[in-house]
């Protein structure tokens, strides 16, 4: 602000002569009363961008969160419950989205989608997350979008848009777009990850090779498409390659060493190994 | 669903993406190309003997836009209406362009500030998001800022050209188009960005004035002028 107040100071000197004129006759003027009605378009659309701005941030937070419950799931003995209690916590993700929903109503959705994309992603990434820790799959982009439908409740502010005959719900619907979708699952392979080098120390020897078989196939899928798909997934590609090639080598350190080592010993082995790999990412 | 066929699901819609961002971007190649005639048939009014052909000038011009308006349309049925500005990007910058070159021919004309409605008459195309193919209120902003900035190179070409009333009126047109850009509270967007240079268009007119009211050649003009 103070910087544009900055530049503006020398103009305002000189224009101080028109500047006068302009306030006695012209303030009726057509081109006048044409702006006024742009700064009102204008600051429409602003105010509605910040404010799904302000939701993104808060479902990208809620998000973060609930992919921190989850990373849990390794330490518990009750799996089931953190996955109940992170189900919660995406539903209050959803309120979220649903109100983002309204705020799109009648709108085209890509004019904001810069304003919301990273929280829809963040979404995507906790989502699937939580589905791969359940059912061990990749989630589908109908299964997320066929639970962003909101019944809205009849009575509700619909009334004086006159065109919803009262009593009868109306749905409303979320759609995460494929490159969401796909740049949100792009994310979840640094979750799975960690929590592939998180189960060893906790003596799972299944986890970190169905981890690998699920990477695998999601790297297939990533080159398959290659780049034909947007610029920020050719990005992520190679931050996915490196996820995968640390699942890889733990499993490879599992399959030759696990016989070797007593199975109480292994976690020493992969904790200093994980140690070395945070490292890594720190330099990189 | 598998994690292979949810793959080739969304590289199905990718290169269906793509197919229409091609054939887009070949429309809007040609529009381009109409756009810089027009405006190297307006560059002519730069020239000494340009200013004698101003109301020739335009009606070339708007001849020109039909073949604009042509285009338009066929850039409509390339994509689903209602994804607008998932593809604007790809015609914004022609848009602005083309909302210029119709601010100008207007100003040429009538002196006057094009309204947005009659852009997008000129364009042949809606004002209203809900009715189709549009003229978003940036782009016609933008249009705008350029047509100030071709409006103080004309004020000093006018009086090169031995006109010194002209260099007054635009001198008046920009201040009140100043003002009126003053109402907008820009973020720091592209717009902010063009609009920041207003003020130097401002700078060079109120100059131009002040040479010829100091050497008295604006005089007879002003007092006829401002009755």
């Amino acid at each position: 602000m103070s910087k544009r107040e900055g530049e503006g100071c020398p103009r305002m000197k000189t224009t101080q002569k028109t500047d006068d004129r302009d306030t006695g006759a012209n303030l009726t003027s057509p081109v006048i009363a044409a702006f006024k009605v742009f700064q009102q378009d204008l600051d429409t659309k602003h105010d509605k961008h910040e404010r799904l701005v302000k939701l993104s941030r808060d479902i990208t937070i809620e998000s973060k969160r609930t992919i921190f419950l989850l990373h849990r799931v390794t330490s518990v003995p009750d799996v089931e419950e953190v996955l109940n209690e992170a189900d919660l916590k995406l539903d209050g993700v959803r309120l979220k989205i649903r109100l983002i929903a309204e705020e799109l109503r009648g709108e085209d959705l890509y004019q904001y989608h810069r304003a919301f994309t990273p929280g829809i992603q963040e979404y995507v990434e906790a989502v699937s997350f939580h589905h791969f820790i359940r059912h061990r799959t990749l989630i589908s982009l109908e299964e997320i979008n066929t639970k962003l439908v909101f019944i809205k409740e009849p009575e509700a502010k619909d009334a004086p848009e006159g065109q919803q005959p009262m009593g009868t719900t109306q749905v409303l619907t979320f759609q995460v777009t494929p490159t969401d979708y796909l740049l949100g699952v792009a994310d979840l392979t640094g979750e799975l990850m960690r929590i592939c080098i998180s189960s060893v120390g906790n003596g799972d020897m299944d986890t970190p090779f169905q981890v690998s078989m699920f990477l695998r196939q999601i790297h297939d899928g990533f080159s398959y498409i290659g780049n034909t798909g947007p610029y920020e997934v050719s990005k992520k590609l190679h931050t996915l390659r490196q996820s995968l090639s640390k699942v890889e080598d733990a499993c490879y350190t599992l399959k030759v060493r696990g016989s070797e080592i007593p199975k109480h010993m292994l976690a020493d082995v992969f904790s200093s190994k994980t140690a070395m790999m945070d490292q890594d990412e720190g330099v990189a | 669903m598998s994690v292979p066929e949810m793959f080739s699901y969304i590289q199905g819609f990718l290169s269906a993406d793509q197919e229409i961002r091609e054939d887009i971007r070949k429309v809007v190649q040609v529009l381009e190309q109409t756009a810089r005639e027009i405006l190297t048939l307006l560059q002519s009014v730069h020239q000494p003997s340009g200013f004698k052909e101003i109301p020739s000038k335009c009606a070339k011009a708007r001849e020109l836009f039909c073949t604009v308006r042509t285009h338009l349309g066929e850039l409509k049925t390339k994509f689903p209406v209602e994804q607008y500005y998932r593809f604007h990007e790809h015609w914004r910058f022609v848009l602005q362009r083309l909302a210029f070159l119709a601010a100008f021919v207007v100003y040429l004309e009538s002196e006057s500030l094009v309204t947005r409605d009659e852009v997008a008459q000129i364009l042949g195309i809606e004002v209203v998001r809900e009715k189709g193919f549009h003229l978003d209120v940036e782009d016609y902003l933008a249009g705008v800022l350029i047509m100030a900035s071709e409006l103080s190179r004309l004020a000093v070409n006018s009086v090169t050209a031995g006109d010194y009333s002209r260099p007054l009126r635009i001198s008046n047109f920009i201040n009140e188009l100043d003002s009126g850009f003053r109402l907008l509270n820009l973020k720091n967007d592209p717009l902010r960005k063009r609009y920041d240079g207003l003020k130097y268009d401002v700078k060079k007119i109120e100059e131009v004035v002040y040479d010829l009211s100091i050497r008295g050649l604006a005089k007879e003009q002003e007092a006829g002028g401002d009755k």
